[in-house]
């Protein structure tokens, strides 16, 4: 399975095993948004930390991930972006709000827990 | 120029030179080696030049310059020369040799060969004439060649140092848990950027960072290639999930980047490394708060 | 010498092995991580590009050497419809279809350089190229292995190796 899906109280989380094809990354994009209005979950983490590569579709994916998630309730973030990918992105100069970044799974959770009302993790 | 009639033939003057000259010069040279060679490094020795080398090891490298210069003056290609310039230079700069010497002694060989033409052709100036006509130009190339090829060995030789102490004044502190300092010091160039932005993502990754201090207190320009690598580098930290201040801006830097349209907004900016540290603490109060671990 | 990389693009799963191939070409030939991730990254664009716009082409990965460089030069050649407009192709947030990706202009802020020659009913062809500078202990290698190969040199010490 190309990606690993747990869930976790209200949360959860997607771990992406390998590189996905542009239609399994649709494909995800929709399970995740079917997830969080079937289980009202909170939260989606999304761990890319085994992605060598994060072209600006997928970039753009996960953000259009963050915007239905946000519409139906819940946070998005993405953890374990690579140095080197995080570079390549970073030359995209794309938006990727409300998508929210964190070092990894701690972190993310962290971050989740934290008072509302409060902006964390970026600039 | 010169037109004499020792040769039979009414040929252009420098065209005969080189033809029928410079084998002879080249096979002069050859025969009287050795002692001109001794010459040579009495004259190195009598003017302090080369002070770091024993006079064994003099010997054996005239021996070679000797050699690679008459080739050179016999092929006319100055190639093979080049490379032994470029490796001897790699090897006597260590030992403390300079330009000066090296271009010094290069010159002095030229004299002793010179002074040796003037008196084994003094019975036939005419004949000198033409002889010296062939031998300078390429004796001249051959010192230019040498001098050139040392310089370009120094400044090989110098660019590295340079290497080395940028690599050890760019130093990775963790502060504290999640927040890690990068004090810049120097000139930030392109590649330099670039190393830098390497060892600051990598910091945030091995010390699972969520506020990165990058003080660039130290530096006093930069141009926009470097800016813009600034931009994507606080936009790379970001992404993975660490804020990124930047602490030590000179107003010249700051209106560098406000003249290029750099984007400020982004960028988190205090004034001086303790302000900076002040705000990551805050930073890192935001998220962890009272909660004393995360939930998991 | 490293031998070139042809990859035909048919389908968006050739996506998958152009991106891993481009990539550990790269850093077979010597690219930083980063720098081979950043070409996977324009590799990737432009494999799309054709996935979703021709059907159908062919995108070739060849190493190149400079006296002071080394590169990589992606080719990537389709015999499809051709772009009518260019200068709008490449503009910066030209949205193809349906929001997919940047495509060209991207794959052009991450390459060092890039070219595109493109005809209507002609087909298109895109090359671009990262440049990595040859440190300077490789060519010192290199160097002292010319040197090696003439007159047996007397042996040196003291130099960097």
């Amino acid at each position: 399975m190309a990606v690993a899906l747990l869930r976790q109280g209200d949360a959860l989380i997607a771990a992406i095993q390998s590189d996905l094809t542009d239609s399994q990354v649709l494909r995800l994009r929709d399970d995740l948004t079917d997830q969080v209005g079937l289980h009202r979950l909170r939260s989606i983490i999304i761990d890319v930390s085994a992605l060598d590569v994060i072209d600006s579709f997928v970039a753009r994916a996960l953000r259009a991930m963050a915007i239905s998630a946000r519409l139906r309730g819940a946070e998005t973030l993405v953890v374990g972006i690579q140095p080197d990918v995080a570079i390549a992105m970073a030359h995209f100069d794309l938006n990727l709000e409300p998508l929210r970044t964190a070092t990894d799974l701690d972190e993310a959770l962290a971050v989740l827990t934290r008072l509302p009302g409060e902006r964390g993790g970026d600039g | 120029m010169t037109t004499h009639e020792t040769s039979a033939r009414p040929t252009p003057s420098t065209e005969v030179s080189d033809g029928s000259l410079l084998p002879e010069l080249v096979a002069y040279l050859r025969e009287k080696g050795a002692g001109l060679q001794e010459q040579w490094v009495d004259r190195i020795t009598d003017a302090d030049l080369l002070t770091a080398m024993t006079p064994e090891e003099i010997l054996s490298e005239a021996t070679a310059v000797y050699d690679n210069y008459v080739a050179a003056l016999e092929t006319g290609s100055v190639e093979s020369l080049q490379a032994y310039a470029r490796d001897l230079s790699e090897r006597i700069i260590p030992r403390g040799v300079d330009t000066d010497e090296v271009l010094g002694i290069v010159l002095l060989l030229r004299d002793v060969l010179a002074r040796s033409l003037f008196v084994h052709y003094e019975d036939n100036p005419a004949l000198l004439h033409r002889i010296l006509d062939a031998y300078e130009p390429a004796a001249n190339r051959i010192a230019v060649t040498v001098g050139v090829s040392f310089v370009e060995e120094r400044e090989r030789v110098i660019r590295e140092q340079q290497e080395a102490i940028r690599e050890l004044s760019t130093p990775v502190l963790q502060v504290r848990d999640r927040l890690v300092v990068l004090p810049i010091i120097g000139m930030l160039d392109s590649q330099r950027a670039r190393q830098l932005t390497e060892q600051l993502l990598g910091a945030i990754q091995a010390n699972r960072a969520r506020v990165v201090v990058l003080d660039i207190t130290g530096v006093a320009t930069i141009d926009v290639t470097v800016a813009n690598h600034l931009v994507q580098t606080v936009e790379a930290a970001r992404l993975m999930g660490a804020s990124a201040i930047i602490t030590g801006l000179s107003s010249k830097i700051a209106q560098t980047l406000v003249d290029l349209g750099v984007d400020l907004g982004q960028m988190r900016t205090v004034g001086d490394l303790q302000g900076g540290l002040e705000e990551a603490e805050r930073l890192l109060a935001q998220t962890h708060g009272s909660a004393a671990q995360p939930r998991s | 010498m490293t031998d070139d990389i042809r990859i035909l693009i048919t389908s968006d799963e050739d996506m998958l092995p152009a991106r891993s191939h481009a990539r550990a070409l790269a850093l077979e030939l010597g690219f930083t991580r980063t720098d081979a991730t950043l070409i996977a990254t324009a590799i990737s664009e432009i494999a799309r590009n054709i996935v979703v716009h021709v059907g159908k082409g062919e995108i070739t990965m060849k190493p190149v050497q400079e006296e002071d460089r080394n590169g990589l030069v992606v080719v990537a050649q389709d015999a499809g419809p051709g772009i009518a407009d260019l200068s709008a192709a490449l503009e910066q947030g030209f949205a193809s279809r349906g929001g997919l990706g940047l495509g060209l202009p991207g794959a052009r802020r991450l390459m060092d350089e890039f070219e595109i020659q493109s005809e209507r009913g002609r087909g298109t062809t895109i090359t671009m190229t990262k440049w990595r500078l040859r440190d300077e202990l490789e060519l010192l290698r290199e160097r002292r292995a010319r040197l090696d190969g003439r007159a047996g040199e007397p042996g040196s010490d003291g130099s960097a190796s």
